[in-house]
């Protein structure tokens, strides 16, 4: 065991030899291990936010068609410390009759939420917090407390546009959490394993997207509706509720909530690459030692939030009537059917070639997705059939003198 | 004393705590939350116990479920979010006996059990608790037919939420 081919045990073993050699007892030194390590992951995850606020305006900015930031330090870099400056010498406002002890609490549950999935997140073979055999099922449990920060801050501000906002944020975040457990079972039940190592392991020679593309796509689409982020920001419509959940926010308050939103969707995109594009494995690259598994993991991950963003940056905000619908009517019947046929197929095959095994799994895939697509197209034109058949086209005015006769 | 001990007392004291906060905070978006940090006072013991599903299990439907719809279902029924009426009914000493009594009751019982106070043994290496967990859900041998009835009983109750919900076209 050296520094360079397993760096975390080195530096344990190092520093728990240095405590008890100091006289404290070997339980003792493992409790200030431990600590010391939940303090470096918390200290990288908010690093690697300050970053990401820097990542997030420059990619917003091309996709704008601007340069963005590009004044202090090179391209832009230490911009982030600069609004965090700024965003300590603001004034910290806590609204007249705001329930102050949950009006401070929320920002930072919002941010302990998506630190908390750091612990499992694994960097490397092993680098990682913990490895949890409960680990996508940790997944949801950490949103839930995500969920409950932005009712808190909602209710906590006194103000109706929050309250509005936290309302819209948790329809959203409830509903879409049925599709996203759906197809988290995908590549439990492909890994046979809960444990998000064990799963990457399990991606030995295929991706999981390979296998269940439309798993990794439906995962996405309720991980951007998780984050709250566009399309589904509803609880943030600035042309309708001003900002939402955190209108009240202000300084380093506001701040966590941002910081949260962008390691938020960070970390999702770790999971995705965890979950569906191997994680840290890359055709054997990995054994070159875990600082390259976990660049490579980072690479990927940035890869999942390039996608979030590009996602987020495009398209405008839908209906609330229309998100709940696609929910409900759409992403769920779809997650629960790609699930079943999985699941069938993935006994059907087991035992075959992995060629036959990945590509059975493949092409029932791509079946469901074209069924998908014609059973839409039929619905749509069955649609637009009966509306013309029932009721003419409205004439200019027609509406409103039907309504004021 | 161990570490695992600490965390039990420090635990315990939060458990007791915020569910003695439940009843006697006033304002029921409080009692709410407090009731939150119970549960998760309750999912920190699963933790320490090694049960980590039900740990996991307990945060993600208790609070991420059950806890917000309370929160939901006290903001949108009620006007007045704080509670003026009296806390303590006349009879609450004979209630609190009665309570005592019955905490008195328990407590013999249990410890009068053989086996208290035994450490209990180590797990053995690679068990997979989930995965037993698992096995004995769908095993005929095991708890097959009360799953099976429990999810024909939500199945049921699934049902009859979409039908009460379901407007009809005149």
């Amino acid at each position: 065991m050296n520094l360079l081919n397993d760096p975390i045990h080195f530096i344990a073993q190092w520093l728990q030899g240095l405590l008890t050699g100091w006289g404290l007892s070997l339980v003792l030194a493992k409790v200030i291990l431990a600590l010391i390590s939940i303090t470096v992951t918390i200290l990288f995850a908010m690093a690697l936010a300050i970053f990401l606020v820097w990542v997030e305006r420059k990619v917003v900015a091309r996709f704008q068609d601007r340069i963005g930031p590009n004044r202090i330090g090179p391209y832009g870099l230490f911009q982030p410390l600069a609004d965090i400056i700024k965003l300590i010498g603001k004034e910290d406002i806590t609204p007249a009759l705001a329930d102050k002890f949950v009006y401070n609490l929320a920002p930072v549950l919002a941010l302990a939420s998506v630190i908390l999935l750091w612990a499992i997140l694994p960097l490397a073979p092993n680098i990682y917090g913990v490895d949890l055999n409960v680990a996508v099922l940790y997944l949801v449990a950490a949103g839930a407390l995500g969920t409950l920060s932005i009712i808190m801050a909602g209710w906590a501000s006194n103000n109706k546009y929050a309250l509005l906002g936290a309302f819209r944020t948790v329809a959203n975040m409830i509903s879409y959490e049925i599709p996203m457990v759906l197809v988290l079972l995908i590549p439990t039940l492909l890994a046979g394993t809960m444990s998000v190592k064990g799963i990457t392991e399990a991606q030995s020679p295929t991706w999981f997207f390979f296998l269940s593309p439309l798993g990794a796509l439906i995962f996405l689409i309720s991980a951007v509706a998780e984050l709250g982020r566009s399309p589904f920001d509803l609880s943030e419509a600035e042309s309708e509720i001003v900002a939402g959940f955190h209108i009240e926010y202000t300084g380093m308050k506001f701040g966590l909530f941002y910081a949260g939103e962008l390691l938020h969707a960070f970390t999702f995109g770790g999971f995705t690459a965890v979950l569906f594009f191997g994680g840290y494995r890359f055709f054997g690259l990995e054994n070159l030692g875990p600082l390259v598994a976990a660049a490579i993991f980072l690479v990927k991950a940035m890869f999942g939030y390039w996608i979030i963003m590009w996602i987020k940056y495009t398209m405008p905000r839908i209906r609330i009537d229309h998100m709940l619908a696609f929910n409900w009517k759409f992403l769920t019947p779809l997650a629960l059917t790609v699930l079943m046929v999985t699941a069938v197929m993935e006994k059907l095959l087991a035992g075959t070639s992995p060629w036959i095994y990945s590509l059975g799994l493949f092409l029932a895939n791509l079946a469901i997705a074209l069924a998908t697509i014609e059973i839409l197209h039929a619905f749509g034109k069955w649609q637009r059939k009966t509306e013309a058949s029932t009721k003419p086209a409205l004439q200019a005015g027609q509406y409103y003198e039907e309504q004021n006769p | 004393m161990t570490p695992v001990q600490i965390v039990f007392i420090l635990c315990a004291v939060l458990i007791l705590g915020s569910a003695l906060m439940v009843v006697s905070t006033r304002k029921l978006i409080h009692a709410a939350l407090w009731l939150i940090v119970t549960l998760f006072g309750v999912a920190i013991l699963y933790a320490i116990l090694e049960a980590g599903f039900l740990a996991v299990v307990q945060v993600a439907v208790y609070i991420g479920a059950i806890a917000i719809l309370f929160i939901f279902a006290v903001m949108l029924t009620r006007r007045e979010l704080r509670d003026k009426s009296p806390q303590l009914r006349k009879n609450w000493g004979a209630a609190a006996l009665l309570g005592l009594l019955a905490f008195a009751g328990l407590a013999f019982l249990v410890t009068s059990q053989p086996g208290v106070g035994r450490t209990a043994a180590a797990m053995p290496d690679g068990l997979d608790t989930v995965q037993a967990l698992g096995k004995s859900l769908v095993s005929p041998q095991a708890y097959l037919l009360p799953f099976e009835v429990v999810s024909v009983l939500l199945l049921a109750a699934l049902i009859g939420a979409v039908y009460i919900a379901f407007t009809r076209k005149s």
